[in-house]
Parts: structure tokens; sequence; C-alpha cells
């Protein structure tokens, strides 16, 4: 078997308020190889979104161990492994462009970063040259976008989690991000965790889908994409895509 | 692509030097129209005020004609310049002290909700009591020079400051502070790097406030108790119904004023070239 990226042994969590307790995750177990593409497909409130913070180590699980890259994922963030990607690009408005991809360098304590690439470099990777001292407000949506995956790449993680980047972006946009990631993804190798509610982008861009249920959110199903590489968006029209899609939407009706 | 020095978000425009040129013309137009409309109406506000001094006879303590107001502003420049110094120092010293105390408190009450709970209050409390009242307070604590003016300046301009710098430095996007969390950044680097960035143009609001309510209170300061300042002026004027100073004494008072507050939003337009307020 390959090394794993991200492994998840009997994941919960709950959140607790006035309202009571909320199981937001229940008894997650998953082992995602270093180097793929996984994307995170589910209703509303099944906490897929969950599931990526308690890899990024902004939410602690409340039972069961999660290991990242090797380690807690305490150590993987702490040492810079991990890239994450908003469904806000939450870019900082007074900087430029190129002040943003270069802030994860600036920040850390002063951490020496050796696997850190050039910002200018990485803006040209997504397609920015040009826009370097551009600001956001001068920006489409799709624009500031790749943006912030030009910033979550900079510090050269291992691990780059997505939770929704294209959900507010429009379709066209999308499609053309969607064919532009993955080409990013085989330019750096680097281990996507794609968390979104579109059926098709989750066909489209993981190598398997992990299909979750709400109330409370497990693992419903782990549906492997049999699509040949490179991707195409021509390839979401053959009989294989629509099947496949077919598939997943009528898991989903039951999730 | 469009050239680096001016990026434009859309492309495909087709040129049109005519429909450029017309365009620009008739913006240099809007321009010009902004600048001359208020002028006009001055201009006809003085030439009314003038003509009803005028016809209608008004005795010159009652109130003077702008030519009156006009000579002494030229004949007595020296008296009015050695009065507004005073008055101006106060107002720039009190604007800083002010501020400084309220963006530190500010900044304190971001990181410790106790200290806010236990002194906003008190703020408010302070903040109730009229400029007026103020006044005397601090006149018989402080004595009769230049400090009790200064306090009132710093006192009026604390409030805003505070309440405006408290959210601006709060009112983060969560995204940004995860942000910060994932790049396992220091709580310094998200205080210079996320709170005080997103908190300036909160701030540049209410510096705009204090700039012209801190010369109202160096003024309002030196109605009591003080034999010099543009407040000291006024209340002389008035006691001697020398109507003609005491007019030109407001205007310098009110030129002062409209300065600091231009040099703040000059300060604003520097910094704040990013915020979304001052696009074109």
């Amino acid at each position: 078997m390959a090394e794993t990226a991200v492994s998840c042994e009997k994941v919960s969590v709950r959140f607790t308020s006035e309202r009571g307790t909320v199981t937001a995750l229940d008894k997650i177990d998953l082992s995602i190889p270093r180097g793929s593409f996984l994307t995170l497909l589910g209703p509303s409130g099944c906490g897929k979104s969950t599931l990526l913070r308690v890899m990024a180590d902004l939410i602690a699980p409340t039972s069961g161990r999660v290991s990242v890259l090797g380690g807690a994922p305490q150590a993987a963030r702490e040492a810079r492994q991990i890239g994450f990607v908003f469904q806000d690009p939450a870019l900082l408005a007074w900087r430029s462009v190129l002040e943003n991809v270069s802030l994860p360098l600036e920040v850390g304590g002063g951490k020496s970063l050796p696997g850190a690439r050039a910002p200018r470099e990485l803006l040209s990777l997504v397609g920015l040259d040009g826009w370097e001292r551009a600001y956001p407000h001068e920006l489409s949506g799709g624009m500031r976008q790749r943006v912030a995956i030009a910033r979550a790449l900079v510090s050269g993680p291992r691990l780059l989690l997505m939770d929704e980047p294209f959900g507010a972006l429009d379709e066209i946009t999308r499609d053309r991000l969607n064919e532009e990631l993955l080409q990013l993804w085989a330019a750096t190798g680097t281990t996507i965790v794609f968390v979104t509610h579109s059926i098709y982008e989750a066909a489209f861009l993981g190598q398997s889908v992990l299909l979750l249920a709400a109330r409370p959110g497990r693992v419903r199903e782990q549906v492997p994409v049999p699509l040949p590489s490179p991707r195409r968006l021509a390839q979401r029209e053959t009989p294989e895509f629509t099947s496949l899609a077919g598939h997943l939407r009528r898991v989903l009706e039951t999730c | 692509m469009a050239n680096q020095a001016e990026p434009l978000p859309i492309g495909g425009f087709a040129e049109d030097a005519e429909a450029d040129a017309r365009f620009l013309a008739h913006k240099r137009w809007l321009a010009w129209r902004r600048r001359l409309l208020p002028l006009g109406a001055v201009l006809l506000f003085l030439l009314l005020w003038w003509q009803a001094v005028v016809q209608f006879e008004i005795k010159p303590f009652i109130a003077p004609s702008p030519v009156a107001v006009a000579t002494v502003l030229v004949e007595r420049f020296g008296i009015l310049m050695a009065n507004l110094l005073p008055t101006a120092i106060e107002a720039v010293c009190g604007f800083l002290l002010g501020n400084i105390a309220a963006i530190s408190l500010a900044t304190v009450f971001v990181y410790r909700k106790t200290a806010e709970e236990a002194l906003f209050p008190i703020a408010v409390m302070v903040n109730t009591i009229p400029v007026v009242a103020k006044a005397p307070i601090l006149v018989l604590l402080l004595g009769n020079g230049m400090e009790p003016k200064i306090a009132i300046a710093a006192i009026i301009c604390f409030f805003p400051t505070l309440v405006n710098m408290t959210r601006g430095l709060r009112d983060v996007r969560p995204e940004q502070l995860e942000l910060m969390r994932i790049l396992s950044a220091t709580p310094r680097e998200v205080f210079f790097r996320i709170r005080v960035p997103n908190a300036l143009p909160y701030l540049f609001s209410a510096l705009k406030i204090a700039a012209s309510t801190a010369v109202i209170g160096a003024i309002v300061g030196e109605w009591i108790g003080s034999n010099v300042g543009i407040g000291a002026l006024i209340i002389q004027a008035t006691y001697n119904f020398d109507s003609p100073l005491l007019y030109a004494t407001i205007v310098v008072g009110s030129t002062f004023s409209a300065l600091f507050f231009g040099v703040i939003s000059l300060a604003e337009r520097r910094m704040l070239r990013w915020h979304s307020a001052h696009k074109d």
C-alpha cells in the first residue's frame, strides 16, 4: 500500500451549544494515499468542512485519531505542510496580488521553509502573469480564487485542503478552474482533498469520491473514479462519466 | 493582456478616440462643476448678507457686513494668528493624546474582554458629560495654562476613536484568522498584518470626526479662565460688542478646523488607496 497522507480512525466531532450537543462527525474511518486527489461530497450539514478543518488542525476531534503526513495534524500545520483554500478567497484587501501570495513566506515566526517557491512563479502557474501589482478589488471572482490557490501553494505544502473553493463562481469559470486545478495537481504532486457539493465537480476532479451522509456526518461510500488522466471537460459527456454521476446522485438521495 | 501599470479586469474594448475624448471632456466638466457650485453658493450667500446689512441698515454690533469682517481679517491678522497659535497647539496635542490613548485602550479591549466590560461603561458616562461641564472641572484640576484645554480636546477625541478602533480591530473576517492559524502565525503577526490594517478605515472615520471636535474642545476650554486663544478672543469680542472681530475670529477658527480635517483626509487617501470606498 502507498504511503498515506491522511488517516482517520474513528474520528468524531461533537459541538455543544445551548441547544444541546450536535454530532458533526461520527466515527470517520479514512485513509488518503500520498499524491492522490480525493473529493468529499455530501449534502449540507454532513460535516465535510468539519472533516477538512480537523485535518488542518483548525478543529480538534472530540475522539478518535487523526494522522497527517505521518504525525499529528498540529505538527503538520506547524511544519507548514498544509495549504488551505477557503470558499471565500480571504485575500487581504490592503495587499497587492504579489503581496498576498507572499504572505505565507512572511509569517510563522521566521521559521525557514525548505519547500518554499517563488511567488511570481506560482502566479504564472495559475495564469496571473502581469497582475502582480493589482489589488484584490480589481480582480474577478475567478482570479481572486487563483490568487488564493497560489498563496496556498507558495510554502510548498504536501497536503492541499480545499473547502468548496469554486462554490461561489459561475459555471464557466468553475469549469475552467477545474481543468486548471488538475494540471496544477499534476505539476506539483501535492495530495489534494477537495470539498464540494457539486456531483459533477466531485466526479471530474477526484481519483475517488468520498460520500458523506448527514446528521450525524459519517462515511457513506467511497467511490473510485475510473476516468483516465489527464482529464478533459469533454470526458463529462462520456457514458462512463454519466453513469458515475448517476450513481453518486442516487447514493446522495439516500444520505 | 492589459498593461501592467493599470490592469483592467475586463478586456476587449474597441478603440474609439472620439468617444474617449467626449467622455473625458464630460468628466472634466463634472469635476469643474463640483468645485464651482459650492464656490458660487458661498459668493451668493456673502452678497446676500452684505446687501441685507446695507439695505436694512443693521447696526455693526448686531451683525457686521462681510466687508467689515474682511477688513478686520486683514488689519488685525497678527492678533488673530497670535491667538490661533495656542488654540492650534492645544487642539493638535489633544488630538494626538486622545487618539493614542483610545487606540491603546481599544487594543486592550480586543484582547481582554474583562477590561472592556469594566471600563466601557465609564467611557460612556464620561462621554455623556457636556463639554461646557467638563471644562470647569478640568480647569480646577489642571490650572489656567494649556493643560486643561489639551485635556478637553483629548477627552472629546477619545470616545469616537475608542468605539471605532475596537470595532475595526475586532471585525476581522473569520477566514482570515483561520488562514493565519494555518500559517502558524504568531499573535503579533495576526495583530499587525490582519487586525491593524483591517481597522484603518474605521480609525480614519473616527480621526476625521476628532479633527474638528478637537478644535471645538480647545476653544470651549479657552472660554473658562484664559486670556489667549480663539476661545478667549471670542469671549472678549462679544463683551466689547466688537462683532467684526468676533466673526473674523470664527472664520479663522473654522478655517483651521477645516485645514486639520483636510490633512487627515489626505492622509486617509494616501494610506487607504486599497480601500474600496476610495475607488474612482
